[in-house]
């Protein structure tokens, strides 16, 4: 390897392992635990976990079909229906905030009967912060899921359909099963973004403690006014992160030793 | 019970336009090249592709009807597969995969799980019932995957290639067992294989198909005999040369002259087994009638013989052995002189 390269990419890791060093150097570890069992960063981090997990949720629920559509049913306009599935994805994340106040808010699109004939309303509650996190992170699920059933033998489901099972068994016993390493890979990754969102939910949900102000935001607030919990809120989602990655490259991804 | 099929479906650029009648408790093989439509006709009889035209009877049960747009879901078929590669599921034991159509059908679970371990153990995997399917050898694979597809008590028994997976060495053995457990199965037994040892040793009639058409049928001395095309000639391993017969002289289409001992009139056949061909270095003396100037094409060694392919006016494979190989010093590229006598030559009208 030229010499030089090399000493580009160990630029590039220090790039990457510094800020993390610097939040380490940083932290206020004698403070750590109080500052981490504070009733507002507990209150932060139950609400961070209560909506990306129902985030996940719905991410399931909904983008397994989706990317079950996606990898086997050919129609028109396929390519288009992905592109715009998965736009959220890349799309700067306060866009999606502005974009979804003006269809789900309370004079929105679709929000301003959902608030007249249900009295149901999603902007600045909890809810909506569901909803904004569930917008960004389901087109991770989507694209790891419909690579699992692209990747998959369907004659295995032939298999199963010549002996006997419904289209619904096939699905439940034969196709599940063998979807579900994409299918938990992509649930970790949505959970991940969702656990991780800001933009969308600052614009569409607002910044109210116990009610919208997930760990991001909670960590942009204290940033301003106690840097050191600002620090300890973050030390906690890096960790959590950093876990994830490695999680997934061990046992899913196919990464680290090679499969025997 | 009997299989009634007029199959007609178009895939791609294949036209697969099959009419077959299959009695129950015989074997019938398959044999073509790929590509040939094999695979289609299995899995429009399965029901896993609907007919474009025809009809599908089973026993006098209709499964596919084009014209009364009739069509049986595969579920609801009578009809097992056991597929190429065997296709068990790799989440499931093998008790559990034997019993999977049996819980598709309702069964409850401990009913279903006594009925498949009493299937393996008729194939002789009592032991194996909780291993998962990677943990399997192939020949051992096949027969869960036959346990799996006996258990749902077909009428239809479709095997796909159900050998071609596993390794030289056990296929012998794996053959000898399958066909033990085919002749306890009183229902239709369709078999698909490339390879014509399976069809002398499975099956009591054998179907060609090429090109979506059955080009011929019959018993496999009467194919091997009279073989149709040259995919069934070098299939059975004969040389089989189309020609027009005329005063004694066979003609063929690239202009070779063969003389058979029994001579025909029009078109025809001129069969000649590769063992009746031999070779030399120098136009043979004395005058024999059938000799060829031809070129060494390609040389397979095998055991304890050698197949020379030979290209020429009469192309032809030669079988010969060893010691005459490294007698004649051949390469391919080189050019001999081919002889075979005029009775080695067998002749039929096409």
């Amino acid at each position: 390897m030229p010499i030089g390269a090399l000493i580009l990419a160990l630029i590039g890791i220090a790039f990457f392992a510094l800020p993390f060093v610097g939040l380490l150097w940083k932290a206020p570890w004698g403070d750590v635990w109080s500052i981490l069992t504070s009733e507002s960063s507990l209150t932060a981090l139950r609400l961070s976990l209560w909506c990306s997990t129902w985030a996940t949720v719905l991410s399931l629920v909904f983008g397994t079909p989706l990317a079950w559509l996606l990898a086997r049913i050919s129609f028109p306009g396929r390519g288009l229906v992905r592109a715009l599935c998965t736009l959220s994805m890349v799309l700067p994340p306060v866009v999606a905030g502005v974009a979804l106040f003006y269809a789900l808010g309370r004079r929105g699109l679709l929000g301003q009967y959902l608030d007249r004939w249900f009295g149901f309303t999603l902007p600045f509650t909890t809810n909506g912060v569901i909803v904004a996190q569930a917008f960004v992170a389901m087109p991770f699920l989507v694209i790891t899921v419909e690579a699992a059933f692209r990747q998959l033998d369907t004659r295995f489901e032939d298999a199963a359909r010549t002996l006997g099972a419904s289209r619904w068994y096939v699905f439940r016993r034969v196709t599940l099963p063998a979807i579900r390493p994409g299918l938990i890979a992509g649930a970790v990754l949505a959970w991940a973004r969702a656990l991780g969102e800001f933009g969308a939910t600052i614009t569409f949900a607002g910044n109210f403690p116990g009610r919208t102000q997930t760990m991001p935001l909670a960590i942009y607030l204290a940033n301003e006014t106690n840097p050191d919990e600002a620090i300890v809120l973050s030390l906690v989602l890096i960790g959590v992160s950093f876990a994830v990655l490695v999680a997934l490259r061990d046992r899913f991804l196919g990464g680290g030793a090679p499969a025997a | 019970m009997t299989l009634d099929a007029r199959v007609i479906r178009t895939i791609g650029s294949l036209r697969l336009d099959v009419d077959l009648t299959v009695k129950g408790g015989e074997t019938v093989a398959i044999l073509g090249p790929n590509g040939s439509g094999k695979s289609t006709l299995f899995r429009c009889l399965a029901g896993l592709l609907p007919l474009d035209e025809g009809c599908i009877d089973l026993d006098g049960r209709t499964l596919d009807d084009a014209a009364t747009g009739a069509f049986v879901q595969p579920a609801e078929r009578p009809v097992a597969v056991v597929f190429q590669d065997y296709l068990l599921f790799p989440n499931l034991s093998a008790v559990e995969n034997v019993a999977f159509g049996l819980r598709a059908r309702g069964m409850p679970k401990a009913e279903a799980r006594a009925k498949a371990r009493a299937w393996l153990e008729r194939v002789g995997l009592g032991d194996h019932a909780d291993h998962r399917p990677r943990a399997l050898s192939g020949g051992q694979a096949q027969r869960v995957a036959l346990a799996r597809a006996l258990a749902t008590e077909p009428r239809l028994l479709l095997l796909d290639e159900p050998l071609a997976a596993l390794d030289v060495g056990t296929r012998g053995d794996v053959r000898r067992d399958l066909r033990r457990h085919l002749s306890t199965f009183d229902g239709v037994r369709l078999l698909v294989t490339h390879d014509p040892v399976d069809a002398y040793t499975l099956a009591e009639r054998v179907v060609i198909l090429e090109a979506g058409y059955i080009i011929q049928s019959g018993t496999l001395a009467e194919v091997t005999a009279q073989p149709r095309s040259r995919y069934i000639a070098s299939l059975v391993g004969v040389n089989l040369l189309a020609g027009t017969g005329h005063d004694g002289t066979i003609t063929t289409s690239t202009g070779g002259r063969i003389v058979p001992a029994d001579p025909v009139e029009g078109p025809a056949y001129a069969v000649i087994q590769p063992h009746a061909v031999a070779l030399y270095p120098l136009a043979p003396e004395g005058s024999p009638r059938n000799v060829w100037a031809v070129t060494v094409t390609d040389i397979d060694r095998q055991a304890d013989r050698v197949r020379v392919r030979l290209d020429g006016d009469v192309p032809l494979v030669a079988e010969i052995t060893p010691a005459a190989l490294d007698a004649l010093v051949l390469r391919p590229g080189d050019r001999v002189w081919a002889s075979v006598k005029a009775t080695e030559i067998n002749t039929y009208p096409a």
